[in-house]
């Protein structure tokens, strides 16, 4: 079974190119990259024409949030693949903040069980780092690893006993297993849903000073260097942190670190009248941390944009906004919103795929992410200029709270291959 | 006389002409609240609902008394013992009184911006009696009407607010307002008790108190809470009496005919002393108390006058 996708613009994240060409795929891999569309001496079953729109990687997603266990009514497998291959997210890699918490390998088969029976794109799960996370016993690292399990990770709850915390890295350096952390000093975040500012002071919203991150950075790279261990830093948001980070990186230690869609596209002036579709965690920071954040993704100091797709219903968002829920949908607005860093031109197609594909595939040392050939067709069709006017009652997911509604954006997905089958079709 | 805003929220969403539209029509409620015959009609036949999700006295006495007054049918709530505990929402018993059409809803809330989202789920004129720490704005027009009486004037006074600011709605709404008038605005308070970005608010900020009042037409202190008096934020209440209680020595830094103004409830001996606060030459705390019917009858008023256009509009189209 052969099908050749042609006309394409190829988006090759690791060669950093943006050419047009061709694709073979074959059972379900890469196994042709052409520059010009010439005759081809063999068979081929199916030929897509791109009609020059853009072909890249599928995205993949570090840390979406499904409802599965626990809070299915507000987002299942399924609709989250649903909104996923529509996103062009061809790997969701799955929070195990769910209720119960994905930490023993008994929790993690239901969670493979579900995901393979109703998901029409790749999940990988991750699991706790804490029982519970709750901070204090490790959680079946090994077992839960040789599950399955490709990272650790207690999502927003921060490891704040320094003993724990250094047996858990030193524990995981052992295995190899790679561990992701949540950078907020959580006493000085405790309760806050703003950034400390002028801002903040006029709604009378308790807030919590970027020192926060930088502070809990600080302590998590300490240990890293002592035990040696990989750790990923699930979401930098603010410029305080960032030169300590690209020092870390520059010293060697095996560090990386992400940053939401979110706090890359919106700043905390969004949040005036109190909009609770806003309301994040961290919390939207000021416009000179957002271009801050820009810089560094361009630059490669942060190297994973992520949806941190939070599903939340309305009851749980229809409350005063120190009341509401934390979190927005992501998904299907990844695409569309990190055009935006395309179009306002803070960096290419390539480096935005870097961020997006390349660099979380290999930071879980997945042979996706890449145009190359022999890697898994996992690929992504779209209009990079097409505009549209968001309506959150069109998501597909079973959550609608994004911030993104009524917003004009542009990029839209054509179509989704996932091993060279087409899940998406606009 | 014009007035076109539907609620009222804050003091912000207010322009200058607004609020002299408030307080000129507060003083005709002045004099006629100093009458045996203290009933005015022009909220006849309306009703006002007093919501109340936090505890108050002072303030939910006022708006009762401010309605009764101007002759509506009043009902007040203490919401926070009832339905919130059995798990409604907010909005739920906002949309189950909306229901029994109320034509004023007063409401306070201890989140900042509640009431904001439940005037958009209602279609009654509301009033915010304070919500979390973000605005308390009658009590900001009873503390202006206070000025004005006292000072002949609301604008070209040096204005210190002294004490909590960071966990206060009545400092936030006092500085919109005595901005917006064109006054001269000190902040004077431990650091710890200045929230942050408060420098961009056209005020001068003091920690010395001593400094701060100096030359001072009005002095405004704010209530320390209980609960951020020992340790947390300061380290004790005789530290903060020593050093930001208002005492006869500090005032006298203060112009000579300088007011001394409080929301209460006091602590004496923590942010005042005792007999400052009695100190009938310099102390205008009851005629607070007294000025807040009169301003929240002037509110509704205007919103209740503002209502009743809007229906007749609605009802000829």
């Amino acid at each position: 079974m052969k099908s050749l996708l042609i006309n394409a613009r190829i988006i090759n994240p690791e060669a950093g190119t943006d050419t047009l060409g061709s694709i073979l795929i074959e059972n379900g891999k890469i196994s042709g990259i052409y520059t010009d569309n010439q005759n081809f001496d063999f068979k081929i079953q199916t030929t897509i024409d791109c009609d020059g729109k853009c072909l890249a990687p599928g995205i993949i997603d570090i840390g979406v949030k499904i409802g599965e266990p626990g809070e299915r009514h507000k987002e299942s497998f399924r609709s989250a693949g649903a909104a996923a291959a529509c996103g062009g997210v061809t790997t969701m890699v799955i929070r195990p903040d769910t209720e119960p918490t994905v930490d023993s390998p008994e929790i993690l088969e239901f969670v493979f069980r579900r995901a393979v029976s109703d998901s029409i794109v790749n999940v990988l799960p991750m699991a706790a780092l804490t029982k519970g996370r709750n901070g204090t016993e490790m959680a079946e690292i090994g077992f839960l690893k040789d599950a399955g399990a490709v990272a650790f990770t207690d999502c927003d709850h921060v490891v704040t006993d320094n003993k724990v915390f250094t047996r858990c890295l030193t524990y995981a350096k052992g295995l190899n297993a790679l561990i992701i952390t949540h950078p907020q000093e959580p006493m000085l975040s405790n309760g806050a849903c703003a950034t400390s500012g002028a801002l903040a002071t006029k709604l009378g919203l308790p807030s919590v000073s970027p020192y926060a991150e930088l502070m809990q950075l600080q302590r998590d790279l300490a240990l890293v260097e002592m035990t040696g261990a990989r750790v990923h830093f699930d979401q930098l948001s603010c410029a305080a942190g960032l030169n300590t980070l690209a020092r870390a990186k520059g010293k060697g230690l095996s560090v990386s670190a992400g940053t939401s869609i979110h706090h890359l596209t919106l700043n905390e002036q969004d949040i005036e009248g109190y909009p609770t579709f806003f309301k994040i965690k961290p919390p939207l920071r000021s416009e000179d941390d957002r271009i801050a954040l820009i810089d560094a993704v361009a630059s490669g100091i942060i190297d994973i944009i992520s949806s941190m797709h939070t599903p939340q219903d309305e009851e749980s968002k229809r409350l005063p906004f120190e009341a509401a829920a934390s979190g927005a949908v992501g998904l299907e607005t990844l695409l569309p919103a990190a055009m935006q860093l395309v179009h306002g031109e803070y960096m290419d197609l390539p480096t935005l795929w870097r961020a997006l594909s390349l660099n979380p595939a290999k930071l879980l040392g997945l042979n996706v992410g890449r145009i190359e050939i022999g890697a898994p067709a996992d690929l992504v069709l779209f209009d990079p200029d097409k505009p549209f006017i968001l309506d959150r009652s069109k998501l597909l997911s079973k959550s609608k709270n994004t911030p993104y509604d009524g917003r004009t954006m542009q990029g839209k997905v054509i179509r989704t291959f996932i091993a060279g089958e087409e899940v998406y079709r606009q | 006389m014009v007035f076109s805003p539907k609620h009222l929220l804050g003091i912000e969403y207010l322009s200058p002409t607004d609020i002299s539209t408030i307080l000129n029509l507060a003083e005709t409620y002045v004099h006629l609240n100093r009458k045996e015959q203290k009933q005015g009609g022009t909220l006849s036949g309306m009703t006002q609902i007093n919501m109340f999700f936090e505890n108050s006295t002072r303030t939910l006495a006022s708006f009762e008394l401010a309605g009764k007054r101007l002759g509506a049918d009043v009902m007040s709530l203490a919401v926070g013992a009832s339905s919130i505990k059995k798990g409604e929402t907010l909005i739920d018993t906002a949309m189950t009184l909306n229901a029994m059409n109320p034509d004023l809803l007063v409401v306070r809330h201890p989140q900042s911006g509640a009431v904001d989202l439940l005037a958009e789920k209602v279609n009654c004129a509301v009033l915010n009696a304070g919500d979390g720490r973000h605005e308390h704005p009658t009590q900001a027009l009873l503390d202006a009407l206070t000025i004005r009486r006292a000072k002949g004037r609301l604008h070209r006074l040096n204005i210190a607010i002294c004490g909590d600011i960071s966990h206060s709605r009545v400092a936030r709404s006092n500085i919109f307002l005595l901005n917006k008038m064109e006054n001269r605005i000190r902040l004077i308070g431990p650091q710890t008790l200045m929230p942050s970005g408060i420098n961009k608010f056209g005020v001068e900020v003091y920690e010395d108190m001593n400094e701060g009042l100096k030359d001072v037409d009005v002095v405004m202190m704010l209530r320390l809470q209980s609960e951020r008096m020992d340790g947390a934020f300061i380290p004790s209440k005789r530290e903060y009496y020593y050093r930001w209680g208002l005492t006869a020595e500090k005032l006298a830094k203060a112009k000579k005919d300088a007011i001394v103004m409080h929301p209460g409830p006091m602590n004496r001996g923590v942010e005042i002393d005792g007999d400052i606060a009695d100190d009938i030459n310099r102390s205008v705390i009851q005629e607070q108390v007294e000025m807040g019917v009169a301003v929240r009858m002037a509110a509704m008023d205007l919103l209740a006058q503002g209502l009743r256009t809007h229906r007749t509009k609605s009802a000829s189209i």
